[in-house]
């Protein structure tokens, strides 16, 4: 493995993930109230990354293209809730159906190991036919699955069980990030552990070549069939910490909107590098939920005479220098349309700010509410088209670290 | 070609850094406006450096502005954005405070709901209203109570939602009130023996008020069809099929307003043949649209009756109609939405509240929440010990297809 | 017979209208191999920009002018996300896809503000008609026809022209037409501009039967049009409308079951309509295992 080679990269990454668990876990208990925002996208993010990294051992290691995600999540959500619920709560929780047919509450780690199981034993069950389909069928197949699930468990009948369209709540949460963080760092290392050994490697040929990985002696149907359970299973703590995160939960969330969600953010990260599913899970939860808010905002800005001034030259002196850029550049042919339209979106902001300057405030246009949405998947159309190996490729972090690489870490900061 | 990209890519990042120090810039020397009109949003920002000194206290709002509830949420928001527009001062101390009203969207998800209210506690809010929807405020209860905030839900109706806390407190009536005055109503006025009760699966809003209903009609000796259709779905023939065919008497439908839209047109086309009945999602403009010039009857039942504060009417309307976004908010006329009045109660409550515990403090704040008492235009308010208002009236009103206006029907009382 | 008969109308209704749906999302597969996620969406965009076009314009030219714009549309979604990935693997393009699909969805709801847009009455096809027991739309019953008359047309186009033949020789062997100077791009763009173009009338059906327009209208008719799709034989024109109106017509039965079993004297009381959806995927899946290439498809030579 290129990863055990380079042991200062491992050394490195190693002791930055120590670093960044012991930050959290102090900076938590000393941190002002106003960090709390902080600590809900660390907690929303890292449950995210497990989920991601889960999906991309399927998707990105194994080759299989399965968009049942959201259905795993579904399952293990509901299986932590209906286990956990306090016997006292049960009443108010299941207020339709008399308490509700489950009467005990197990501790909080079995609950969980045990969300992953039933995830994990659906996945099992439903992968028997359907992991005989290729690509595209595979993936609507486990769409339709993840539907199906959904409307079993908002079905009244199983009410006393899964508590229909109701909310499930009151069960045991984790308090601190530092909880959230300690789990899925446990889960994502197994998941490294298993990507190193035979059997990961195994997963990458069927990745790589079905009819040659067979012919090298791998059992397909074993080895998918692996695969797939072990990427429910995770899905499936996954979708308990986000119950624990909401504090409640409802199977009306797990659409497929939300398998398309993740899958942006695994490509984001850069198929197959589980590190880069990691990064793009924070970075996607800071973004659509803390740092994009403004755009939401419909918002006036007004200033004074020297900042209308200092605008106005800033203007200019950026007209001026992309002039210089320009003719130092001098494009091909080729790509003078997409000059064109860069340079037609500048001078749009560019005519913007003069008008700012003169006027003195105004307000920002297009800002109000459901831009940051439209922004959001703007940005991650680029990504796709020209970016489309994602933020960190199929490399992983160690590899950022390699000696004689200083260039490419600066570009990773 | 790999180094410009590499250049590109570095560009991009910078511009993203930039952008996001100019946002924090930006924060600083803007006040967000809130979607109150332009002109008076830039005279407000414009004046407030001048006239410094001037306390602000924060008031946020978390109300959904985006999905399944948006349009339901948006509304309760302008009744909010108009009594600030009218009261944007409180004395709170002894000091006047400027109000300045926090908006975030929480997107009518429960699992978008906690960072928004994570953000709403984070901007030092004294105190939080909403939201539409009583599962985004379930899932959101624990962010406030965490960050020592207090809540009042505006018009969330799910017994949940305060039940065992004492940070969340609400104006309005509950579901199994709403279910009972509806099902009196449609027994005793309607004449109802057989009601078809269609919920959404999956929507614990109308799921739980059509389970009140059904309790409370078949205590009173009637007979309950009960089921659900999957989300996403817009075709609803075969559920008015299923109702004629099974002899129903009134078709029961608290719903979402844009299904409701989808079930008013296809119950006229298909000539329904019996009332419709829903809970107070219906009363929007929405439905007395796709209800106007249709040969269809429907009632709902709800928090206020346009007509019953000719102030607030009056003052509403000219708030609407002089400012476009209000208007779009709206649904694009100056109908006046119960939740808006509701919201507008809202906010002048968490005024009472402020003045009540004098200061700006949200530990303050909740203490004094429940001995708050106001006389809003859509009735009295008063806290029970759970947090709970006070309430015996609810308002059934009728689509009038030929106006697509609201007639007011009957003022429904329960012991 | 007459308990039965609503539920096949409406059946046959929005069957008809998955088949309009259906027959792009199977164009484009037989020649791509690619879910065109986005499908769905550009019939939504169909429906939101004719509420806007019909405010200020008259029918008349709203009409023809949505129907402009959605090919359009599809057309750009084309170029601008699907062909620089030609060389790219299958995923990326479906990503792509489904990226679109996402921003067509979240511009549709910051234009529209995520409330529901009432779609203009078109004259003619909004009033109601009865037939029997049943009363309904006449575009329930103008529906199939018009949908059998357009399919109808389009195996002609395929069958007897130029671009017709281009097309089948594409989704044949995409590498071999190339060589054989095939214009590859052009085939695909034709592709994509007959598939907008039934989308956009498909949404005219839609919506003046499901008046409300959100921007998540056109997630589930475009998904259970794409089952449809399948369930014929992905590639087979005749194959997706057949399973449109399979699809169309399952759906509402379940949606019914409980009530024609009522009438029938058996009682039962557990809500089966929750089921009317997952019925569809269930169909899918049953189909897929089965006999993978659907019920019309041709024998790939590819193991699916």
């Amino acid at each position: 493995m290129k990863t055990m080679e380079n042991k200062r990269g491992v050394l490195i990454t190693a002791a930055l993930i120590v670093c960044i668990f012991v930050f959290v876990g102090v900076a938590e208990r000393i941190a002002p109230p106003s960090w709390n925002m902080l600590f809900m996208v660390l907690k929303k993010g890292s449950i995210y990354a497990l989920i991601a990294v889960s999906m991309n051992l399927l998707n990105g290691f194994t080759g299989l293209f399965s968009l049942g995600q959201a259905g795993f999540m579904l399952l293990g959500a509901y299986t932590y809730g209906i286990l956990t619920i306090p016997a006292a709560d049960r009443a108010s929780v299941y207020q339709y159906f008399d308490g509700g047919l489950v009467r005990f509450a197990l501790p909080v780690p079995v609950a969980l190991i045990l969300a992953g199981l039933v995830a994990a034993g659906f996945a099992f069950l439903i992968g028997l036919p359907v992991l005989r389909l290729k690509s595209d069928y595979l993936a609507i197949a486990t769409l339709g699955f993840a539907e199906i699930i959904r409307a079993v468990f908002q079905w009244n009948v199983l009410g006393p069980i899964t508590n229909g369209s109701n909310l499930l709540r009151k069960f045991p949460v984790f308090q601190s990030t530092i909880s959230y963080f300690v789990v899925v760092g446990l889960c994502v290392a197994v998941i490294l552990l298993l990507i190193n050994s035979s059997y990961g490697r195994a997963f990458k040929s069927i990745r790589e070549d079905e009819i040659a990985a067979e012919a090298m002696g791998i059992n397909l149907t074993r080895h998918k069939m692996l695969a797939f359970c072990i990427s429910s299973f995770f899905a499936g703590i996954g979708g308990a910490l986000l119950a624990m995160y909401q504090t409640s939960v409802q199977a009306a969330i797990f659409k497929s909107a939300m398998t398309y969600e993740i899958l942006l953010i695994v490509v984001i990260g850069g198929i197959g590098s589980i590190s880069g599913s990691i990064l793009a899970s924070f970075l996607y939860i800071a973004c659509s939920e803390w740092w994009l808010r403004f755009l939401d905002q419909e918002t006036v800005l007004s200033a004074g005479p020297r900042t209308r001034f200092v605008v106005i030259m800033a203007v200019i002196f950026v007209i001026l220098l992309a002039a210089m850029v320009y003719r130092l550049v001098k494009p091909k042919a080729k790509s003078r349309v997409r000059y064109g339209v860069g340079a037609g979106i500048c001078a749009a902001v560019l005519g913007w700010l003069v008008f700012f300057g003169v006027t003195g405030a105004t307000r920002v246009p297009l800002l109000r509410n459901g831009f940051r949405m439209v922004v959001f998947s703007v940005i991650i159309m680029i990504i796709v088209l020209f970016f489309s190996r994602g933020i960190m490729g199929t490399s992983e972090l160690p590899d950022l670290f390699k000696p004689g690489k200083k260039k490419r870490e600066e570009a990773a900061k | 070609m790999r180094n410009s990209k590499r250049i590109l890519a570095m560009l991009l990042a910078l511009c993203m850094m930039v952008a996001v120090f100019a946002a924090c810039g930006d924060s600083a020397a803007s006040a967000p406006a809130a979607s109150a009109s332009a002109a008076e949003a830039a005279a407000a920002s414009a004046e407030a450096p001048a006239a410094s000194g001037d306390k602000v206290v924060k008031i946020g709002v978390f109300e959904p502005a985006s999905g399944d509830n948006g349009a339901g949420g948006k509304q309760e928001t302008l009744g909010m954005q108009y009594a600030n527009e009218e009261t944007p001062t409180v004395e709170i101390g002894g000091e006047t405070y400027t109000v300045q009203l926090v908006v975030v969207d929480n997107q009518s998800s429960t699992d978008k709901a906690p960072s928004a209210a994570q953000q709403l506690v984070a901007e030092n809010v004294s105190v939080v209203l909403g939201s539409y929807g009583s599962g985004v405020s379930i899932a959101a209860s624990q962010v406030f109570a965490d960050g020592g905030v207090p809540a009042i839900g505006v018009t969330c109706t799910n017994p949940q939602v305060t039940e065992g806390n004492d940070h969340y407190f609400r104006i309005c009536f509950l579901d199994p009130f709403q279910g009972t005055v509806l099902a009196n109503y449609a027994s005793a006025e309607l004449g109802a023996r057989k009601a078809y009760c269609l919920s959404k699966l999956g929507d614990d809003y109308s799921v739980g008020l059509c389970n009140y209903f059904k309790e409370a009609f078949l205590a009173l000796g009637g007979e309950v069809v009960e089921e659900s259709f999957p989300e996403g779905n817009s075709d609803f023939t075969s559920y008015v099929t299923n109702a004629k065919s099974q002899g129903c008497d009134v078709f029961f439908a608290p719903v979402s307003t844009e299904a409701a839209a989808n079930i008013i047109e296809q119950a006229a086309s298909q000539d329904l043949g019996m009332s419709l009945l829903a809970g107070d999602t219906w009363d929007s403009n929405v439905i007395t649209a796709a209800a106007q010039g249709k040969n269809v009857d429907i009632c709902v039942s709800t928090f206020y009756q346009e007509g019953g504060n000719a102030a607030f009417d009056e003052g509403f309307k000219a708030y609407i109609n002089g400012n476009s976004t209000a208007m779009a908010n709206n649904g694009g006329n100056d109908m006046i939405a119960a939740v808006s009045a509701m919201g507008y109660d809202a906010y002048y409550t968490a005024l009472e509240a402020l003045k009540a515990a004098g200061s700006t403090d949200p530990a303050a704040v909740k203490a004094a929440l429940p001995g708050v008492t106001y006389a809003g235009v859509s009735g009295a308010i008063a806290f029970d010990a759970t947090g709970d208002a006070i309430r015996d009236t609810a308002y059934i009103k009728r689509a009038n297809t030929e106006t697509g206006a609201w007639d007011f029907v009957a003022e429904q009382k329960v012991g | 017979m007459s308990v039965v008969l609503p539920y096949l109308l409406s059946g046959i209704s929005v069957g008809g209208q998955y088949a309009l749906i259906a027959i792009g999302y199977t164009m484009v597969y037989g020649i791509l191999r690619l879910i065109n996620f986005a499908h769905g969406d550009v019939f939504m965009v169909a429906g939101v920009m004719m509420v806007y076009l019909s405010a200020s314009l008259p029918l008349y030219i709203s009409m023809p002018l949505m129907l402009i714009l959605t090919v359009i549309i599809g057309f750009t979604i084309e170029r601008a996300a699907y062909k620089p990935l030609r060389s790219a693997p299958r995923m990326s393009v479906m990503i792509s896809a489904i990226g679109v699909s996402y921003l067509l969805q979240n511009l549709a709801a910051y234009i529209t503000g995520g409330l529901a847009q009432q779609y203009p009455t078109v004259p003619g096809i909004s009033n109601s008609v009865s037939i029997g027991p049943a009363t309904t739309k006449v575009v329930t019953l103008v529906t199939p026809f018009l949908v059998i008359a357009l399919v109808f047309a389009l195996v002609m186009l395929i069958n007897h022209t130029k671009i017709g033949m281009a097309m089948r020789a594409v989704a044949k062997d995409y590498d071999t037409a190339q060589l054989m100077g095939i214009r590859i791009n052009a085939v695909i763009s034709a592709t994509f501009v007959i598939g907008s173009f039934l989308a956009a009338v498909g949404s005219v059906l839609y919506f003046t039967n499901y008046t409300a327009v959100t921007y998540t209208s056109g997630a589930m008719p475009g998904l259970k049009a794409f089952v449809a799709a399948v369930f014929g034989g992905i590639g087979s024109i005749p194959g997706a409308v057949i399973g449109a109106f399979i699809i169309g017509i399952s759906e509402n039965i379940v949606k019914g079951l409980e009530a024609m079993l009522g009438v029938a004297g058996v009682s039962l009381n557990i809500g089966l309509a929750t089921f009317s959806d997952a019925v569809t995927f269930a169909l899918l899946i049953i189909i897929l295992v089965v006999k993978p290439t659907g019920l019309f498809g041709e024998k790939a030579t590819e193991k699916v």
